[in-house]
């Protein structure tokens, strides 16, 4: 925690200029780092200056830079989002960095994830899994009653922290076995609670695992990595919901692929 | 059907749940075979016929030791499998990697300590179970070993490895089955603890308490 108003760092940031480039680390001091910045906005003041170099800027994604959209997702210092516990990177301040610090930033990694540019990865696969299964289908019409399907509140509630996850993958970057777990477990478990997504549950689950398994992640081990890395805070709760839920289906559900 | 059933062992959740099944019959193993052990603090006679009595419960001891075999080569199977999976997960290692929370020392080794278990499983059994017990009993065979403080001290560490192989695995194994509430799961978590304990010390006192009386 930093108590100054600027400070001088230097980041070791992956550079990389392409899919099929094989990357590289580039080590850059930036000085004069306002500490009231974000770590993003400290990232657009340095490409300011690399464009002003006539050199390539560092490519990041992001958006909504209030921690709700989940476009953003880096490692710093190896943690997504940085070691703020609950935020994502653009609510992380460079307060929190002391002057002389050197901050390894990297793209989030797994072989499910490509590298687009630098810091820029490919996060389709989770939109994928979501395609597989992670709706429900709805005739559309008026809108239905308030009350007409009674819903607890508590499950209300359950579905909704499963439903706070914004789906930026860090648990997938955090998870030491590259496991999308966490994420399809919440997805998973905002319908099964809900009645409303009671009636397609044992088809979505396994329509979603079997894609979240072609897509090419790993297999989950229990480490708990993922839940103290999500900037939402969703509980590995979800995942024993998914387990369950899967045993459910396979024993007793209709199968969604090939029949 | 044929879908069904491959899908349940082949997906990854299918994987773990084997994996699950399996190792809680290797725990439930451990503490019938723990409870057994408790028969060589009798002595000598009580011990040999013990495993004697065991050896007669034909054909259930066949059965019963193909059965744990099978188990075993599952468990084994399956954790190679998801190891070399989870390897391939990642391609790319990253550059610096922290533990934000979570990680433990034994969920972080399982396939490490998993390796050793196994190679002490074939030592012991090479040692204890596949030699000739009808001119030197049992019992004396592994006092005899046990009077020896380099066997005492590899069996003392294998079981530390084991201990950590259950620290991760019993309240795993939970998750797995997708037994996981706010009221039980802390306390599935210290039953844990309490089974890698009794399991860990259980075991490894044995060997301590032959060395001391021999």
């Amino acid at each position: 925690m930093s108590e100054h108003e600027t400070i001088n760092i230097t980041l070791k940031v992956w550079r990389q200029n392409g899919p099929e480039d094989s990357g590289r680390f580039e080590t850059i001091p930036v000085a004069d780092v306002d500490t009231h910045s974000s770590f993003l906005e400290m990232l657009d003041f340095l490409n300011e200056k690399l464009i002003l170099e006539d050199k390539e800027p560092i490519e990041f994604d992001n958006d909504c830079r209030e921690g709700i959209c989940g476009t953003c997702g880096i490692m710093v210092n190896g943690i997504p989002h940085g070691h703020g516990k609950g935020m994502t990177v653009c609510q992380l301040h460079m307060r929190e960095f002391d002057d002389g610090d050197t901050i390894v930033v990297e793209p989030f990694r797994a072989r499910a994830y490509k590298v687009i540019q630098d810091l820029m990865v490919d996060r389709s696969p989770l939109e994928k899994i979501i395609q597989a299964g992670g709706y429900i289908s709805v005739n559309t019409g008026g809108a239905p009653d308030g009350n007409a399907v009674p819903v607890a509140q508590e499950k209300s509630e359950e579905a909704m922290d499963a439903a706070a996850c914004i789906g930026c993958g860090a648990c997938v970057a955090s998870c030491p076995n590259a496991s999308a777990m966490l994420f399809v477990s919440a997805k998973v478990s905002q319908f099964a609670l809900l009645p409303q997504g009671r009636a397609e549950a044992n088809t979505r689950v396994l329509s979603m695992l079997q894609e979240m398994d072609a897509c090419g992640f790993g297999n989950c081990t229990n480490h708990r990595v993922c839940e103290a890395a999500c900037p939402k805070e969703v509980s590995i709760t979800h995942i024993a919901r998914f387990n369950r839920e899967f045993l459910k289906a396979s024993l007793f559900g209709r199968m969604p692929m090939g029949e | 059907m044929n879908g069904y059933i491959t899908f349940l062992f082949s997906s990854s959740i299918g994987k773990k749940l084997l994996m699950a099944v399996t190792g809680l019959c290797l725990i439930g193993f451990l503490a019938m075979h723990l409870l057994g052990n408790t028969m060589a603090y009798a002595g000598a006679t009580a011990f040999n016929d013990y495993a004697k009595k065991l050896h007669s419960l034909e054909p259930y001891f066949t059965v019963f030791n193909i059965g744990l075999l099978t188990i075993g080569l599952v468990h084994i199977l399956i954790g190679v499998i998801l190891f070399f999976e989870n390897l391939r997960a990642r391609p790319r290692k990253y550059e610096v990697f922290k533990n934000p929370g979570g990680m433990t020392f034994g969920s972080r080794t399982m396939p490490y300590t998993g390796i050793l278990i196994l190679i002490f499983v074939i030592m012991h059994l090479l040692k204890f179970t596949f030699v000739d017990k009808s001119v030197i009993p049992i019992y004396q065979q592994m006092a005899a070993t046990f009077a020896n403080p380099g066997w005492v001290l590899m069996y003392v560490v294998a079981m530390v490895i084991v201990a950590f192989h259950i620290s991760h695995g019993f309240w795993s194994l939970f998750q797995t089955f997708g037994i996981n509430h706010p009221r039980y799961t802390p306390l599935i978590m210290r039953l844990g603890l309490v089974v890698t304990l009794v399991i860990g010390i259980g075991f490894g006192i044995l060997p301590v308490y032959l060395l001391i009386i021999a």
